[in-house]
């Protein structure tokens, strides 16, 4: 949560902006400017320059089909000097175009294209305002209020071949006409689910590079509108699978900071565990298949072995492997069983055996030196600028880490470091996902032992369900488990973002709430988006070898990137 | 005379016992198959990643014979849809589907691929089976690793049979079912 900056802007403005008609606010933790269309850009850009905010970290469209101007684009720019955030907003009528924002920061590249696919806005200067998760013979406009979620329109042909227009290697038919097109995905081996990459090779020399995504675009933003905020919590398990207890804990907090609820120390622990025990796994795969796709069978086998313990240990939460569903608004849904946390300690003991040998396997190993060392280096300007967090923009030797610049459930009080690299390169960003691995096992290890007393949820009636023995013990708890089933658990009209660490990157939450039982609009800002996005630029150039090296190394979810 | 050729030739068909056995040839071709069924992991959501639990140490597919996991259609006979297909990925399954050499199997795994899930959505194609045949179900979301195990024993067990598979034999491309 930053702190109300409306005031120290308004007098920065005046000066720079004489006579605007800015209008500010600052409501649960967060400041918002709202300003005209026209205007954007030029606030954008003054942000930017003076070195007040550094990060363009999301751009999100909301529907108000009863307003006369009825779309809304809101842009969340955040500042890793001092963790500050702020919320420009703007309105545009149907038919009216607003500037594009990539020219300020190129990030913003596939946030508005993304606006334009769901909402129908039109960015002026965007060089690409193509569609960009749904399939090219859709029709209308689906996070419109007036589009029925369950409406499908089929898709009978794939999308050939093609490649995005970049004012900076503008297209030549002379010199790429002899060039090799070539295709890789949705159904490839190194694609790891359903990524496209499109490559224009000169030999083995890739000369252009495109992506297309939304492969599996399965509607969460859609289906979080049309149902209450419980039952949200299942779709977030889905946003990246890889680390499931990770999104539920991002999306119930922002939940939380819009009902103004503070969880118990119990609860923070437990999800600080869990978010730890998702990171290292998280790490696993990523590591675990990028070794893969550049021929190391042996670490993603052995690598697995530890990812099973984990998933026992949610076994034991919950049942379930993979989509666990853990936390709750309010809290957690029960309390662990006897000797979990024992569990917990026991598997950090392994784990440290097991980072050790992951070590030893590929660390000092030459080909794998050779194909990750020097591949998708990246300065940490142009990071930034790409709106990357997380251990890639670690990797690039930016020390910015939520858990760190902005501590939420007491990982101020913890004790752990945070690893970056120096180049950027394949080699840097997996060296930090293990020092990171490490200091997760650090972590866990400090909590577990220390677990707090108390309970393991609130008790708000309206928040959160009572407890089954009480349900079906005594009236009053059937009578609360009645009303909140029915009448649903209420925020107060608000909007909110909301973002945690994740195994990934920055994981924000944009809630809109207009006091019913579902969200009036929830937008996910995936870390893996923002990354991905400077995919052509980390492949053109190199061989086609490393393309696949860059895309594990990535660490794509496409859950999350298509959502 | 007779006597002892008859003696002779029960000699002989009690000595083939020793090294030979009868059978049927569909038996025999059948037995082969299902005991080396290479599998197509398409594996587009968070079912793929079950999906590589399954291949992995603790449950190991390999142990019935479908270890050997190829990410060309061509080389393929059983195809394991794991996660969810979307509108625009309907297209790309149907080629790969018509890609892959008979005989071919399709699993769907999980309730995405089944039915579409809880993601009754304007981009999500409402199961697999609308677009390609598929033979056999598992249930879950995702579906624990033994309930796959389960799914790849049944196609087994219908490779075995010679199970008819009318839902196949009346199947078109290109039909929205």
């Amino acid at each position: 949560m930053s702190l109300d900056i409306t005031e120290s802007l308004r007098s920065n403005f005046q000066s720079k902006f004489p006579g605007n008609n800015f209008n500010y606010t600052y409501a649960f933790g967060n400041s918002v400017v709202r300003v005209e269309p026209n205007e954007v850009v030029p606030l954008l850009r003054h942000l930017k320059d003076s070195g007040q905010f550094d990060f363009l970290m999301n751009i999100s469209g909301v529907d108000y089909p009863d307003r006369k101007k009825r779309f809304e684009v809101n842009y969340e720019l955040f500042s890793s000097r001092n963790a500050q955030r702020l919320r420009i907003k703007t309105q545009i009528a149907e038919g009216e175009t607003i500037p594009t924002a990539t020219s300020v920061w190129r990030g913003a590249n596939w946030f508005e294209r993304e606006i334009y696919d769901m909402f129908g806005v039109k960015f002026e200067g965007h060089l690409n305002m193509r569609r960009l998760l749904v399939h090219q013979q859709f029709e209308g406009f689906p996070l419109r209020k007036d589009y029925p979620a369950d409406r499908q329109q089929h898709c009978t042909e794939a999308l050939p071949i093609h490649f995005d227009v970049n004012p900076e290697r503008p297209f030549s038919l002379d010199e790429e006409k002899d060039l090799v097109p070539l295709n890789i995905g949705p159904s490839h081996p190194a694609t790891h689910g359903t990524l496209r990459v499109m490559a224009l090779l000169d030999g083995e020399k890739v000369h252009r590079a495109g992506v297309e995504l939304g492969y599996l675009h399965r509607c969460f933003e859609k289906m979080a509108e049309t149902h209450p905020y419980n039952q949200v919590i299942p779709y977030t398990d889905r946003l990246n699978y890889c680390s499931a207890p990770m999104n539920n804990v991002g999306y119930c907090k922002a939940v939380e900071t819009l009902l103004g609820v503070d969880i118990p120390p119990k609860a923070k622990a437990i999800r600080i565990i869990l978010c730890e025990l998702s990171r290292i796994i998280d790490h696993i795969v990523c590591i675990g298949a990028n070794a893969v796709d550049l021929g190391a069978l042996t670490g993603f086998f052995h690598l697995f072995t530890y990812r099973e313990k984990v998933y026992t240990l949610f076994e034991k939460l919950c049942g379930a492997r993979l989509t666990v569903s853990l936390t709750r608004v309010g809290g957690m849904a029960n309390n662990p069983p006897e000797n979990w946390y024992k569990d917990v300690l026991e598997f950090c003991d392994e784990m440290s055996v097991g980072v050790d040998e992951l070590d030893t396997l590929l660390t000092g190993n030459k080909i794998w030196m050779q194909r990750t060392q020097d591949v998708g280096a990246i300065s940490a300007e142009r990071a930034i600028e790409w709106g990357y967090t997380g251990p890639l923009l670690r990797a690039a030797g930016v020390p910015l880490d939520l858990r760190k610049t902005d501590p939420y459930y007491g990982y101020d009080q913890l004790d752990f470091d945070i690893p970056t690299g120096t180049t950027g390169d394949v080699f840097d960003r997996y060296l930090v996902r293990v020092a990171e691995m490490r200091e997760s096992i650090k972590i866990i290890r400090q909590v577990a032992k220390n677990i707090p007393e108390g309970d393991y949820t609130i008790r708000d009636k309206g928040i959160v369900l009572p407890e089954k023995k009480d349900v079906y013990g005594n009236i009053e708890g059937l009578m609360n488990h009645f009303m909140l089933v029915i009448k649903g658990l209420r925020p107060p009209a608000g909007e909110i973002y909301d973002a945690t660490e994740a195994a990934n990157g920055e994981l924000g939450f944009y809630l809109v709430s207009d006091n019913s039982g579902n969200p009036y609009r929830l937008k996910v800002r995936p870390p893996c988006f923002a990354i991905y996005q400077s995919f052509a630029e980390q492949v053109e150039g190199g061989l086609v070898a490393d393309v696949i090296s860059i895309l594990g190394s990535m660490n794509l979810i496409a859950g999350e990137l298509d959502r | 005379m007779s006597t002892s050729s008859a003696t002779q030739d029960r000699q002989l068909v009690e000595d083939a016992r020793s090294f030979a056995f009868t059978t049927k040839l569909e038996a025999i071709a059948a037995w082969g198959r299902k005991n080396s069924l290479w599998p197509m992991p398409y594996g587009t959501a968070c079912c793929g990643i079950e999906m590589m639990s399954v291949m992995g140490p603790r449950y190991d597919l390999a142990r019935f014979g479908a270890e050997v996991v190829r990410f060309s259609p061509r080389q393929a006979d059983l195809m394991i849809v794991a996660g969810t297909i979307t509108e625009k990925m309907a297209p790309v399954i149907l080629r790969i589907y018509q890609q892959m050499l008979e005989p071919k199997f399709v699993l769907s795994m999980g309730a995405c691929a089944s039915s579409g899930g809880f993601y009754r959505a304007y981009h999500v194609l409402q199961g697999v089976d609308k677009v390609i045949p598929v033979d056999v179900y598992v249930p879950g979301c995702p579906p624990t690793p033994e309930a796959v195990l389960d799914g790849v024993m049944a196609i087994q067990k219908m490779i075995q049979d010679g199970t008819a598979r009318p839902w196949k034999d009346n199947w078109q491309a290109g039909v929205y079912l």
